[in-house]
């Protein structure tokens, strides 16, 4: 789609577009190539030499088994949080799109936790869930379940799924909510007439046309577990109890800044880089069947 | 409402109260905890109730910080981060509408090859370019300084196709008109597209209010002093070890210091809120 009328200036355009491809080259694409350059390089203990080792930063991350169980952490982790992010957000939007009553207030309560940044949701509730004094481990105490994520895997892998949900949840109901909104009511009340009980209905009617929404919000979802989540981790876990929570990004942070690795950081930020690509491809291939530009 | 029936709709009401409380008990425990002193925080079980120490643990990280972690005032740190906040949507948008009215309203060599530059940034986000980003801050002298908590953070090529898809549905009379009226580009910009953009930047900025207000991992590369530090960041450093060793009282009360004017924002302009988190996807 183009524009008919348009205006002529042999150098107005680019004084224009200057600023934003200024930003863009110095921050963005500069910093990207050097990180695969970087990957392409090794570096002594005292970073005072540099040499090119070709792939072998990124053969030498395959063979490392932290890496792989990194993978394993972020892929575990980023299903856990889509889905059950997911799930109760899309219950509490098809209970919203029911009521009549106080919908409004219902909407308004739940979506505050948008405003807040992942690291502050990570901050509360890991008070909640503190060992020795949090109000949560207490109460799971009465319930004789011993909780400390300070030691104990899978419960520190719990606290980061439940804060970077419980934040993200505002976001997905939004969604939901405006998609069961534009499902036509003629559909939902002939099925009505036809005898369909209400979660019938759902399942037959609803759920499938609310299809392109939950194909968005996963996708949104994913990127999100990826990459925002790193406030969450870094906040309250910072990676552990050993390696337990250690996303992907959050491995890249921590070889890269602390243990200035510099080669293997730029491997894995390499590697990350494809993974964003493919996950744009997968979201614009989608959006473009639903939106005309 | 399709039919009538009274027991759904009270299963309804019931799923999203406890939805709501669900939602809301960290908030509450966190501004309980804010209004207690430590040792009462400390008590296991922590009492439910708001104490009688609520302008003095606020006071005190206003004016001083926590005595045991971080020593940074908070007071100055919501002022790091109301320039973030405000800093990073009005370069956004400032930027990116000039972008699209010269991507829309132009035709001119390597128009679309700067239009591809500016997507493929969608694909770059900090998290993946970590080390050299930083390498290029320092580079320049910009670590510790406002210009490098915002300006490298505010390209954005959602802003841009937001501007771009509202420049296209502007009907193509009004420029017309505007040229025959001998009003050049600028002029057409300033005084015809501007004016009708407002909602759409309203949008914007509500969005990247908060976006900028929640940078973390952004600060936490390029801030190393304490005068630099933005609340979220505050937070963090005022965490320095065990359960035990925290002044969770302090740490609360900055906590709700950090969610007050993001939520603020979202709750008073919802409006513009949603508008603005829906076209941003799009």
């Amino acid at each position: 789609m183009e524009k008919r009328v348009v205006f002529r200036s042999a150098w107005l355009p680019y004084a224009l577009v200057a600023p934003q491809i200024a930003i863009t080259v110095v921050f963005f694409f500069w910093p990207a190539i050097q990180a695969v350059w970087f990957s392409f390089q090794l570096q002594d203990a005292f970073g005072l030499k540099t040499q090119f080792v070709g792939l072998q930063n990124f053969t030498n991350l395959f063979r490392d088994s932290n890496y792989l169980a990194s993978f394993r952490v972020t892929a575990v982790f980023s299903v856990l949080v889509a889905f059950s992010g997911l799930a109760i957000s899309l219950l509490l939007a098809t209970m919203a799109d029911r009521v009549l009553r106080g919908a409004l207030a219902y909407k308004t309560l739940l979506i505050w936790p948008y405003a807040v940044a992942p690291a502050v949701a990570g901050v509360l509730w890991a008070f909640l869930f503190a060992p020795s004094i949090g109000i949560v481990t207490y109460v799971l105490k009465g319930f004789g379940v011993d909780w400390n994520w300070i030691i104990n895997d899978n419960q520190a892998l719990a606290l980061v799924v439940i804060a970077s949900v419980w934040k993200q949840i505002s976001y997905n109901f939004l969604f939901f909510l405006a998609g069961l909104q534009s499902i036509p009511r003629s559909l939902i009340e002939a099925a009505a007439i036809d005898g369909a009980g209400p979660t019938r209905r759902f399942w037959t009617i609803v759920f499938p046309l609310l299809s392109p929404t939950t194909f968005f919000l996963l996708v949104v979802n994913v990127v999100y577990a990826f990459f925002e989540t790193f406030g969450v981790i870094d906040a309250t876990t910072q990676g552990g109890p050993g390696q337990a929570t250690q996303i992907l990004v959050y491995k890249v942070y921590h070889d890269g800044v602390k243990a200035a690795d510099l080669g293997s950081s730029s491997a894995q930020s390499v590697i990350l880089m494809f993974i964003v690509i493919a996950l744009t491809v997968v979201q614009f291939r989608f959006i473009e069947r639903k939106v005309q530009y | 409402m399709v039919e009538n029936r009274p027991g759904l709709t009270i299963l309804s009401h019931a799923v999203l109260i406890l939805g709501v409380l669900l939602i809301a008990f960290p908030l509450y425990v966190t501004f309980v905890a804010s209004t207690h002193t430590l040792e009462t925080v400390m008590q296991v079980p922590m009492p439910l109730l708001p104490g009688d120490q609520l302008v003095q643990n606020y006071s005190q990280v206003l004016g001083a910080g926590t005595t045991t972690g971080s020593k940074a005032a908070v007071g100055s740190m919501l002022v790091n981060s109301t320039v973030m906040a405000l800093g990073i949507p009005l370069g956004k948008i400032a930027i990116s509408i000039i972008s699209a009215f010269a991507i829309v309203y132009f035709r001119f060599r390597f128009r679309m090859f700067f239009f591809w530059m500016i997507f493929i940034t969608l694909m770059l986000p900090v998290e993946v370019r970590i080390i050299p980003t930083f390498k290029v801050i320092a580079d320049l002298g910009m670590l510790n300084s406002y210009a490098g908590l915002t300006v490298p953070l505010i390209a954005s090529a959602t802003a841009t196709f937001l501007f771009r898809q509202f420049f296209m549905t502007v009907p193509d009379e009004l420029a017309e008109a505007a040229r025959v009226d001998g009003a050049g580009p600028m002029r057409f910009f300033w005084d015809v597209l501007i004016p009708l953009s407002k909602t759409t930047m309203a949008a914007l900025f509500v969005i990247q209010f908060i976006y900028g207000w929640n940078q973390y991992l952004w600060p936490l590369l390029i801030t190393t002093d304490e005068s630099m530090y933005t609340t979220v960041i505050g937070i963090k450093r005022m965490i320095v070890g065990g359960d035990a060793a925290n002044e969770w009282n302090l740490i609360m009360a900055t906590a709700i210091l950090a969610m007050l004017p993001p939520a603020l924002v979202v709750v008073l302009m919802q409006r513009w809120f949603v508008k603005g988190l829906v076209e941003t996807e799009k």
